[in-house]
């Protein structure tokens, strides 16, 4: 059976999908640790399937200013990650590289928004690295992109290039204890339909 | 008591005064305000694509596209009343999020392009603008008198 659309994902996919998001955090978050050099303590993310609207809702609402970084992904898989860093978590990174918090996050320099776009860049190689391992699959990152915005606008680009094929992504809500600061920070898995179909596939659930 | 009606994403909505239309956080998507300067009602439009045509999922809205969500909201309001002759439009968004290198792919500039097609071929007059550049918007949409307040994490707000 091939899968058109999110709609066509029976219970079974969504599970294995879930395992997929809950894997691939946990490696791009122990690649976060491990760079801030930091004990890290990982709550089980919470992951689903929501659509755009719903995703910006749970990330906590259109006007939140976050920093997006945006990474596509090639190969086996083509799609996006996008990893939503919000200011406690920025701060915690910009403490670590440059002995100060970030108070504004709209306001961060660029030597800032390069120590972060290198975080994600790491942190999304991590995630894949896990699925490829997992699914025996070949897939590639892009160079990061960032934005630090209103969270509606920074989600209106993967909305805008995935919306063409539809509008469900993979949602995955990490608490994380970095030393003694809780942080948080939400990874977006945006495979294409195909992608999808062929990663269920490879794990042997299509 | 004047009421903030929300659009949501590929959504429009109509109203009256003194009622408000709000949409948030505009990134490369389009929000479009037609006003009918003689009776007053106000549409807004909120759009992510440009072409209704490119569509391949067949689970879509008619309002996630520019070439569809703006026509069908025009005729809601003159099925509402709004006259022919008096009708303006403002457009906010179309913003580029994330600088590509290769710039292949800028759906904030097809976005605007396309709605000022739309428009053009509605006969409706674009009376003001606040579009482009790399920052997200929302828009306040005051029925009241036409005026649109443009506001950014970036700028702050300013009015068109």
């Amino acid at each position: 059976m091939a899968i058109k659309n999110y709609e066509d994902l029976e219970a079974m996919h969504l599970d294995v999908l879930k395992e997929i998001g809950n894997i691939g955090s946990g490696n791009a978050t122990t690649a976060l640790s491990q760079m801030l050099n930091t004990m890290v303590d990982i709550e089980v993310p919470v992951v689903e399937i929501l659509d755009f609207q719903q995703a910006i809702d749970a990330a906590g609402g259109p006007e939140k200013i976050v920093a997006g970084i945006l990474v596509g992904i090639k190969g086996d898989i083509d799609g996006m990650i996008m990893f939503l860093f919000e200011k406690e978590l920025v701060s915690v990174i910009t403490e670590t590289f440059f002995g100060h918090q970030t108070e504004n996050l709209v306001a961060i320099d660029e030597g800032e928004k390069s120590a972060l776009h290198e975080i994600g860049n790491i942190m999304a190689g991590s995630y894949v690295n896990a699925i490829s391992q997992l699914a025996d699959m070949f897939i590639d990152v892009d160079v990061p992109k960032m934005a630090v915005d209103m969270l509606g606008a920074i989600m209106s680009a993967p909305a805008a290039q995935m919306g063409q094929m539809g509008d469900k992504l993979l949602y995955i809500d990490n608490n994380i204890v970095l030393g003694n600061v809780n942080v948080r920070s939400k990874m977006l898995l945006l495979p294409t339909i195909d992608s999808l179909g062929n990663l269920l596939g490879k794990l042997g659930v299509l | 008591m004047a009421e903030k009606i929300v659009v949501g994403i590929s959504d429009w909505k109509i109203c009256k005064a003194p009622d408000m239309l709000i949409t948030y956080a505009l990134g490369s998507c389009i929000g479009t305000c037609i006003y009918d300067k003689n009776t007053g009602i106000s549409g807004l439009s909120h759009i992510m694509l440009p072409d209704s045509k490119a569509i391949t999922d067949g689970h879509s809205t008619r309002m996630k596209f520019a070439d569809t969500a703006i026509p069908d909201m025009v005729q809601e309001m003159k099925r509402r009343g709004a006259s022919s002759g008096g009708l303006v439009a403002k457009i906010a968004g179309g913003a580029v999020m994330f600088q590509t290198t290769s710039g292949t792919f800028n759906i904030g500039e097809r976005n605007i392009a396309a709605v000022k097609a739309v428009l053009s071929s509605l006969g409706i007059p674009i009376v003001a603008q606040d579009t482009g550049l790399n920052y997200g918007r929302t828009v306040t949409f005051i029925a009241e008198n036409g005026s649109v307040e443009v506001s950014s994490a970036i700028k702050g707000k300013v009015y068109i």
